[in-house]
């Protein structure tokens, strides 16, 4: 078969190390998107911008390009008075990507959290939440997403309800990630899940591949996504943000600059990592720092 | 030496620090072990329970301020260091805050009839174009658990509205929250706002989120960063009594 024409998890399964991309809120913060407004609505009013950000990280290298619709559940555009909208603005946000991508890359959909607590902690039930992120997931796939990321979950049950939505309403390749913080005992989700406990009940769940992102600097990440290698033979994923950001001068700056994640995103690869990229804080220029450091060393 | 029963010392073996554990412990000192039941089912998150007890006590001839120091803010303590050092998480503490709120039901009302004052006010919100409560409404729970009066301006707060609370309630400390990155500056620009309104002698300034650090909150001119909703209540307790030693200590 053409490598071209292969699918992520093909790919991975062959041995090859894809290269995701960085962050889309500060992109489209440095792009024209006021602090606070809803990135998702930027998919119709600014369709060039989320196009260009695709463009950007195609460009520095990356094999995936995730789509501009984390916040894309009911649950969050209604606190914007978009609630109506979900459907559209995910469609759009794949389409945007898809249009920018290039034979043997692939777009995958971004999914974040509800931000709700599920019953009886909280006031959703589950129908509740799996409808809205089947709707979700339908309309990235309409949108021409390959894959889904389902990601900075603290919850087991949520997440394995959004993987559910996708397993049984698509044929997206399903990706789903946690955040964890290090806390006195060792690193735990906000709702004391433990990167094994992840790594293993994602997979029970039907993730294809699973991992990490956000997190508090890639040498953090690195630690995690041991732990979840150790537990799991299943492909990881680890998408890492530059670091906890600082006030200079009036501007957000975050500690861990191109080259420097670079060379531990090799690291990374070295542990077992499948797909590797960056998460709040990086951009195309860490993408393209580690897409050439990748390359120099290819068959190393 | 406090008696303490067998559940509440069970409790207490989660709080590893001598200094800490004894200081927990002197909160039960000559309190009823009806008191320590209602602590430990606060502890547990048993609602029906504390609710039950509370009612009882009531009853019983138990004054509103003791069921609130020695039963409900006792036991919200040792659910304040599980949660800081790993052994709960957000599941536990929000239905531990639940039973908390059984409990207060009951005792809110005569404490505020018989005019005793709270330990303090505290005015918490998240930060203009951020739409993130959970980390600020676990703080409230906490701080209502510690017997501040909280008022709550939920998310996506303007500088007018924190000011307006601050002079309207007369509270001596401001949280505010971000999860954001893009959002954070906004504590620096309520800051500022604070400061224009010549309010920043009369309230102290306390920050949180997940991407804020104490660099961060000094940088911005706050009077406080917290980690979690633990250092939160140590600091507005810092707060309104800067002479005290802190009891709990806030970073682990």
């Amino acid at each position: 078969m053409n490598l071209k024409s292969r699918g992520i998890l093909d790919r991975v399964s062959n041995g090859e190390v894809l290269v995701s991309d960085g962050a889309t809120g500060t992109f489209l913060q440095q792009n024209g998107l006021e602090p606070g407004g809803c990135p998702e609505e930027f998919n119709v009013s600014h369709p060039e911008i989320v196009r260009k950000m695709a463009k950007s990280y195609f460009d520095a290298g990356s094999d995936m390009v995730l789509t501009n619709s984390f916040g894309g559940t009911k649950f969050r555009q209604s606190h914007y008075g978009f609630g109506d909208k979900v459907d559209e603005f995910n469609r759009l946000a794949a389409e945007h990507a898809k249009s920018q991508s290039k034979p043997g890359t692939f777009v995958c959909g971004s999914v974040g959290p509800s931000g709700e607590f599920l019953e009886p902690l909280g006031a959703v039930s589950k129908e509740d939440l799996y409808q809205a992120f089947c709707s979700q997931m339908t309309s990235l796939e309409q949108g021409g997403a390959d894959g889904v990321v389902i990601e900075t979950m603290t919850a087991l049950d949520e997440a394995s309800i959004a993987i559910r939505a996708a397993k049984e309403n698509t044929n997206l390749t399903v990706i789903s990630t946690m955040t964890f913080d290090k806390g006195p005992r060792g690193y735990f989700t906000m709702m004391g899940v433990t990167p094994e406990q992840a790594a293993v009940e994602l997979v029970k769940s039907g993730a294809d591949i699973v991992g990490t992102n956000c997190g508090n600097g890639i040498d953090n990440m690195i630690e995690i996504a041991s732990m979840m290698r150790d537990a799991t033979d299943s492909p990881l994923l680890v998408h890492s943000n530059a670091g906890i950001p600082s006030l200079k001068a009036g501007e957000i700056v975050y500690p861990e600059p191109p080259n420097y994640m670079a060379e531990r995103f090799m690291k990374l690869k070295e542990i077992g990592v499948n797909i590797i990229g960056g998460c709040c804080g990086t951009g195309p220029d860490h993408i393209s720092a580690f897409s050439k450091l990748l390359e120099e060393n290819q068959g190393v | 030496m406090p008696v303490i029963n067998e559940d509440l010392e069970a409790e207490l073996g989660y709080v590893t620090s001598p200094a800490e554990q004894q200081h927990i412990r002197n909160l039960w000192d000559e309190a009823d072990p009806l008191m320590q039941d209602i602590s430990v089912s606060l502890i547990k998150g048993d609602n029906n329970r504390v609710d039950q007890l509370t009612k009882e006590a009531l009853e019983a001839g138990f004054s509103a301020n003791t069921i609130l120091d020695d039963g409900l803010i006792a036991g919200m303590a040792i659910v304040g260091v599980k949660f800081r050092d790993n052994l709960i998480f957000v599941p536990e503490v929000l239905v531990a805050a639940r039973a908390m709120k059984a409990g207060m039901a009951h005792v809110e009302p005569i404490l505020s009839a018989s005019g005793i004052e709270p330990v303090g006010t505290v005015i918490m919100g998240t930060v203009k174009g951020d739409l993130h409560d959970i980390g600020k409404n676990l703080c409230i729970m906490m701080l209502s658990g510690a017997g501040f009066t909280v008022i709550d301006l939920g998310v996506d707060t303007s500088p007018e509205e924190f000011i307006e609370a601050v002079e309207e309630n007369e509270a001596g400390v401001l949280g505010m929250s971000a999860l954001l990155t893009t959002t954070m500056p906004n504590m620096g620009r309520t800051i500022d706002a604070i400061e224009e309104a010549e309010m920043r002698e009369v309230v102290k300034i306390m920050v949180g989120g997940a991407p804020l650090s104490q660099e961060f909150a000094d940088d911005m001119g706050a009077d406080g960063y917290g980690k979690d909703a633990m250092s939160c209540v140590e600091l507005a307790k810092t707060f309104m009594r800067p002479d005290a030693e802190p009891s709990i200590n806030p970073v682990s």
